[in-house]
């Protein structure tokens, strides 16, 4: 049986008391859902010395509407909770497109937006045994200096993706990201040294092992919906082999505000699972001022494409995710010009959840 | 009345669906597997692995794992000096490796320790130094590299095992033919991925004995191979198999964990368990060969096989395991589904430094199977047949012997294809839907069970042993494993059926070496015609004990005696009659305590050339599936729609059961054709000698969701068949077999792309649409150094099963009955 | 596993009954039922959240036992196939799976079993659609799942009826 290793667990109370635990033990981790934190241990990917659980801070379970409009999300609350809640039924439909089609209902029962949000990043040399990772002698994010620990600081070691590259090249593989980069989402930080905010794009950086640009002991609060985000529309395409269990190769957050028309007035498309990072496609603002013709479509879909950059290290191969990359971003717009999604095909018709 | 009573229509619980009698205990948890046993002082085991794939051990250095609290013992090869292996042609493995390493997973040592989690510590504090030696990836490496050997045996340098069969004159039939038909197809490996981890716990027991409690198939070989590698006497070794949590094939080897933690229990004098994660799960592997295949097919005007070529370069791992059968069955049975006037097969099987492949569902025959059914939708649209008709115009004929001397016994297939063509209104669509859509049909066969036993001992195949006892009960004693298949209802069902009891009052005793009749194991699809065989001669013996006594009493003639619903009564006057409880009263008082034995030994293969021992078997079992499928041709995404499947399973003894096997087997086939992949990942050969699994996790490796998983419609063809048990064939395997090809038809059918390789995924379906040649799949087949053929005429040459230019072989009784055989 | 390995106790409901139990702190739910408790029932096939083998009932809802710390499990109510029948009698889940043959080898069926309770507990009226979902997060290799479909819209018909 795969076990953890011997750590220690508490329950915080409240966020402030997290931090506090985390500022003053460097090896404690933040234990939410334990759905991405359990697995990594008991391959020894991690090797805390503590794990720091938000289970009984009941203030990051809830959802509420913010005064000056907006909603903000707890961290704590669970995917289930997110992929019915109807709040998000109509302009946020990409976030409950997004949480419903994470892994399995069991994980999504469990699994937290915030430990969502801050998944480790991952790559076939790296979600392995660690019987497994030494055969290959490790690779650089978590090298054999460490026992086989994932770093978050560079360390001279190959990585096996791209073994001429620098960085670290793993996935960023969340669901709920680029869903909520296309909303336009903001992220709450917390530490012993007070809060901040910052759009939550900027909370990642494409490099497979620094891929959170947040310290290490600071906590995801909350996720600020923006508050026009009901005049938005959105949509969320999620790319895997199987209808169930199985990370994203490859996700599509694509949100637009219509004016009249059909004129776009505000676009952001962001992509997943095919970087490093989570990334809003830079050529977004392109799309402003446009209506959704087919031409406009297949122009912006290869421009998109372009940015996404798919390495031999995940389920099904690189350059087929690349080609369907282009198909995504074209038939989520088209979903969102009132394109009948059951008429793209059967590969749409499993894409996307509500 | 006695001998078989197939024609018999069964009137007791044969034949209607009903829950199985071990039902109860799988829906309350209470089914004990072998991680579920523990025992007071019990210790854990965890294995040392290897993490090259091809090297000298140099030393290995336990004594930090040794200082470790909790450790009690490490062994290592030097305390398992002896070689064994399931098939006495290739006792090639050590319990834990002796002079050097084989590939990434291959067990050095093994650490005995008071908690699982302190052996896992102290595995990883052991220090094995390696020598590197060049890594062998795939057989056309291991053709180019005779050296380093990674076996000092087998047929030269790194082939293990070359055959070469000619039945009747090939190339003239070739020369001959109206069409030619060469294509070159490869079938990825895979494997069984049985929900439970593999797990033992030995102990020696109060007598001081050996008794292990184990996840096998094969308890049999297990028992054997402990007796071997231990050198120990069989007498004073218990193996019991717990219920598999799965198994397809995965289970059928005698494992090195299971001899370590059996010699641990005797040295510690303490009860030792391993259970193995799921990594070393895919390292004991022993699934599907990897196989390229060449076929070439001679054919009239009409598409009718004149003669049939086949090539086949097996993928074999690193160790023998099933591996020489396996390149036997990679064409054996490619000539009991259609006639084949004429045949050619050459098999090769090279070592690589990867885990071994074995026998899984299906053993050695899908590829050839794929590459065939296949071939024969080419030959329909080339030759503008339906591809149901070009079939049904040559299925092969019942009761007949083919060119290789299988000897075919009632054939459903006609009757299978006809209704998946219905069903699907094949006949009406396919070929006719818009782009995207398509319709692919593929037929197949397989065993009964193995014709010849793998020691080749004169003895039953299987055994059974019944106590009648006054309560009313009757225990079944059999060797026979429950992986799941239901063999236990299988047993309880005929000694039921015979007796005229239900099937609840029977309890079964199955899978204990210490306490039941030998049955050979759960593999080959043998257990429901082999052990129902020898069930049918206990029951009846029991039953005409009865009959006598109470034929006596009521002055009845026994042969005029009903056993039905309890009793025992006058087929003329049913009033005339006695309880069960009665009878067996009064059959006791008369014979003594009741008991009987029946047995079954298949009857000798008519197949008596060198090699002919594999394949022959009492009937075999016929499918027939369409799969309708949707293609993307922007993604190349492929969505089965609807399966209609077709089994000839001779009689349905529990049709819920049979419709479960036909079903799994669906789902396992649709995983192989769409998904799963055991495949290796090389590093870059100037950074690293290292080649590993690639993918060795439930997540990575695909199985099916239940969201994945199609509708299935499913017909069961009932044409009994003597050899079988009320005329029962196999299900377990056969309906698996069309589902490759019927999927790799149905995409041709829908884009007009042949992916001539297994598993058909989206990535190859657009490189065949983006292909000139509208093709995907491999090139040349490699050239391979073949060795004379061995020349068989068929039989309406004239040929009488023997080989026209074979030495005459001498053969002699091993110690323990095996015959060995050699050239 | 050493000495000064840290260790834990919590106190939970299982199956209707108190608990209280002590154990190494690194162990999931799935270790302390099978290994403290002696509920091997749950049974497990990757300890890593992909086969849904070792599935449970915690406060209502299914999840991996083998997931969920045992650390977080103070004050839990945990419901494992052991405490599915109501005493004697088997749960109409139960006697659906054993008449329609969902159950093959019985290795994924405690984890099929627990997760399409808490389905029909939350939707007694469940589609197939509906029950292929909430089974989506359960591996069976043996079965093709069909039979299990078929069980678990059976007993809902049954219990609805009841
Ligand atoms: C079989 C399987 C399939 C999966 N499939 C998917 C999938 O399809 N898509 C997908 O997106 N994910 C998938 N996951 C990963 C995981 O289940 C989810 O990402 C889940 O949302 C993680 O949330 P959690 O609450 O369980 O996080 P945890 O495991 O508790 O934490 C994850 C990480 O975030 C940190 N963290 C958690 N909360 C906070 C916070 N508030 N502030 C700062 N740091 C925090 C933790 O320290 C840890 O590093 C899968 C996992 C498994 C086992
Ligand atoms: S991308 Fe490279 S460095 Fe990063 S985990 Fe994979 S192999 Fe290691
Ligand atoms: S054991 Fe596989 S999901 Fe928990
Ligand atoms: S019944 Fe065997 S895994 Fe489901």
């Amino acid at each position: 049986m795969m076990r953890a290793p011997p750590l220690r667990h508490v329950f915080a109370t409240s966020v402030s008391e997290a931090a506090h635990l985390l500022a003053t033990d460097p090896r404690a981790m933040i234990l939410a859902g334990g759905t991405d934190v359990v697995p990594n241990l008991k391959r020894r990917q991690f090797a805390p010395s503590m794990l720091v659980s938000l289970k009984r801070i009941e203030a990051l379970r809830t959802i509420r509407s913010l005064s000056g409009g907006g909603l903000s999300i707890g961290a704590g609350v669970s995917l289930s909770d997110l992929a019915v809640d109807a709040r998000f039924a109509k302009a946020a439909r990409a976030l409950r497109s997004a949480t419903a089609q994470v892994a399995t209902p069991h994980i999504r029962n469990v699994a937290t937006l915030g430990g969502n949000l801050c998944l480790d990043t991952r790559c076939t040399y790296y979600d392995q045994n660690l019987e497994w990772r030494q055969a290959i002698g490790y690779c650089m994010k978590a090298p054999k200096s460490t026992g086989g620990v994932a770093l978050r600081d560079k360390e001279d070691c190959i990585c096996w993706v791209a073994p001429q590259s620098p960085k670290c090249k793993a996935v960023s593989s969340t669901d709920s990201a680029p869903a909520l980069i296309a909303l336009g989402a903001n992220v709450v930080l917390e530490s012993k040294d007070g809060e901040r905010t910052l759009p939550l794009r900027e909370l990642y950086a494409d490099d497979g092992m620094a891929f959170l640009t947040k310290r290490g002991d600071e906590i995801l609060r909350e996720v600020v919906l923006p508050a026009d985000f009901e005049r938005w529309t959105s949509t969320y395409w999620k790319l895997r082999r199987r209808d169930s269990f199985d990370f994203p190769v490859l996700g599509v957050g694509a949100a637009l505000k219509l004016g009249s028309g059909g004129t776009i007035t505000d676009a952001r498309i962001a992509l997943g699972g095919v970087l490093s990072a989570p990334i809003l496609v830079p050529e977004s603002a392109t799309l402003v001022g446009k209506t959704l013709t087919d031409d406009v479509i297949t122009a912006f879909a290869e421009l998109a494409a372009k940015h996404a950059k798919p390495l031999d290290n995940t389920d099904l191969e690189f350059p087929w995710r690349k080609r369907v990359t282009k198909v995504f971003v074209a038939n989520a717009l088209k979903e969102l010009r009132g394109d009948d999604r059951a008429a793209m095909g059967r590969l749409a018709e499993r894409a996307v959840v509500g | 009345m006695s001998s078989t009573n197939w024609n018999r229509d069964p009137k007791n619980s044969v034949g209607k669906p009903r829950r199985r009698v071990d039902a109860r205990a799988r829906v309350t948890g209470q089914v004990r597997f072998a991680d579920d046993l523990s025992l007071p002082r019990m210790l854990h085991c965890r294995l040392v692995r290897s993490h090259v794939p091809h090297a000298k051990i140099l030393g290995i250095d336990a004594s930090k794992a040794l200082a470790r609290k909790g450790v009690k013992l490490v062994l290592t090869g030097e305390h398992f000096p002896i070689a064994y292996g399931v098939l006495p042609v290739s006792h090639d493995e050590h319990p834990l490796c002796n002079d050097k390493v084989r590939f990434v997973g291959d067990p050095v040592a093994a650490v005995i320790a008071t908690t699982e989690e302190e052996a896992i510590d102290a595995a990883n504090d052991v220090v094995v130094h390696y020598e590197s030696l060049t890594t062998i990836a795939t057989p056309q490496e291991a053709l180019a590299t005779p050296e380093p050997r990674i076996h000092t045996y087998g047929d030269a340098g790194n082939v293990h095992k070359k055959v070469h069969f000619e039945f009747g004159d090939v190339d003239a039939s070739f020369a001959g033919a109206a069409h030619v038909f060469d294509d070159t197809f490869f079938y990825e490996g895979n494997t069984h991925l049985p929900i439970e981890e593999h797990a033992s716990l030995a102990i020696q027991d109060p007598e001081g004995k050996l008794c292990i409690w184990s996840s096998t198939q094969t308890p049999h070989y297990l028992h054997k191979a402990l007796a071997k590698a231990l050198a120990m006497d069989p007498a004073h070794i218990r193996v019991i198999a717990t219920p598999n949590g799965g198994g397809f094939g995965g289970k059928s080897d005698p494992f090195n964990h299971e001899i370590v933690v059996a010699k641990a229990a005797l040295m510690l004098g303490r009860p030792v368990k391993i259970c193995l994660t799921r990594l070393e799960v895919f390292y004991c592997h022993r699934g599907r060969h990897p196989i390229e295949m060449r076929m070439r097919t001679a054919t009239d005007k009409d598409g009718n096989v004149l003669a049939l070529d086949l090539q086949t370069l097996l993928d074999g791992g690193s160790y023998g395991s099933y591996g020489v059968a396996s390149t036997f069955y990679s064409g054996a049975l490619q000539t009991v589904t259609y006639t084949i006037p004429r045949y050619r097969f050459r098999g090769c099987r090279a070592f690589t430094n990867k885990p071994p492949c074995g026998p899984k569902r299906g053993h050695g025959t899908p590829q050839p199977r794929f590459a065939q059914e296949v071939q024969l939708d080419r030959i329909a649209v080339k030759l503008g047949k339906n591809p149901a008709d070009l079939r049904l115009q040559q299925l092969a004929q019942p009761g007949s012997l083919t060119a290789n001397f299988m000897r075919i016994g009632t054939i459903g297939l006609g009757a299978c294809i006809d209704k998946v063509v219905e069903g699907s209104r094949f006949r009406e669509r396919w070929g006719k839907l818009p782009f995207g859509r398509g319709l692919g049909l593929a037929c197949s066969s397989y065993l009964c069970g193995a014709g010849l036993a793998i020691n080749w001992a004169e003895l039953p195949h299987s055994g059974v042993q019944l106590r009648l006892d006054r309560s009313g009960e009757v225990t079944a004693f059999c060797g026979a494993t429950e992986i799941g298949q239901g063999s236990d209802d299988v047993l309880a069902n005929i000694v039921a059926e015979i007796l005229g009891i239900p099937p609840f009052d029977v309890r079964v005793v199955t899978g204990d070496t210490g306490l039941t009749p030998v049955d050979l194991g759960s593999y080959s699809s043998r257990v429901t015609l082999m052990m129902g065989n020898a069930a049918i001669q206990a029951s009846e013996r029991a039953r005409d004990l009865i009959a006598k006594s109470v034929g006596e009493k009521l002055g009845v003639p026994p042969s005029r005696l009903v056993f039905a619903n309890k009793r025992v009564f006058d087929a003329q006057d049913p009033n005339v009659g006695m309880t069960w409880l009665e009878a067996l009263h009064r059959a006791e008082s008369d014979h003594g305590t009741l008991g009987t034995v029946g047995s079954y030994r298949p009857a000798a293969p008519a197949a008596k050339y060198k090699g002919g021992g594999v394949g022959p078997s009492p009937t075999y079992s016929y499918s027939a599936a369409v799969i309708e499928t949707q293609v993307d041709p922007d993604t190349g995404w492929i969505h089965v729609e609807h399966v209609w499947v077709a089994h000839d399973i001779g009689r349905s003894l529990n049709p819920t059961l049979v419709e479960g096997q036909v079903i799994g087997s669906v789902y396992m086939g649709l995983g192989e054709a769409l998904m799963e992949e055991q495949v290796f990942g090389r590093l870059p050969p100037r950074l690293s000698n290292a080649l590993v699994h690639k993918i060795p996790s439930i997540l990575e490796y695909k199985s099916l969701t239940t969201k994945d998983m199609p509708d299935v419609t499913t017909y069961l063809i009932e044409d009994p068949d003597s050899a079988g048990p009320f005329g029962a064939k196999e299900v377990g395997q056969g309906p698996l077999l069309p589902m490759m090809p019927a999927l790799a038809n149905s995409v041709f059918d829908a884009v007009g792309v042949r992916v001539d390789e297994i598993p058909v995924t989206p990535e190859k379906v657009i490189r065949a649409l983006e292909a000139k040649t509208k093709r995907y799949g491999p090139g040349e087949f490699p050239t391979v150094d073949w060795p004379e053929p061995l020349k068989v005429a068929p039989p309406w040459e004239g040929g009488d099963g023997t080989a026209q230019n074979e030495k005459p072989r001498k053969s002699k009784i091993a110690k323990d009955g095996t015959r060995i055989v050699t050239p | 596993m050493t000495d000064d390995t840290p260790r834990t106790s919590v106190r939970m409901t299982v199956n209707g009954e108190d608990v209280e139990t002590t154990f190494g702190t690194h162990k999931t739910l799935l270790e302390v039922l099978r290994e403290e408790l002696g509920l091997t029932g749950t049974k497990h096939g990757c300890e890593l959240g992909e086969c849904g083998a070792c599935a449970v009932e915690v406060d209502g809802k299914p999840i991996l036992s083998c997931l969920l710390m045992a650390a977080e499990c103070d004050g839990a109510k945990v419901e494992t196939v052991e405490g599915l029948m109501d005493d004697a009698r088997l749960h109409p889940l139960q006697e659906a799976f054993a008449d329609l043959g969902a159950a093959q080898c019985g290795y994924c069926t405690p984890g099929f079993l627990m997760t399409a309770k808490s389905l029909l507990d939350a939707n007694p009226k469940a589609t197939r659609a509906e029950v292929k979902e909430a089974l989506s997060g359960c591996l069976c290799r043996c079965t093709g799942y069909q039979q299990i479909f078929d069980a678990v819209l059976s007993a809902a018909d049954k219990m609805g009826r009841a």
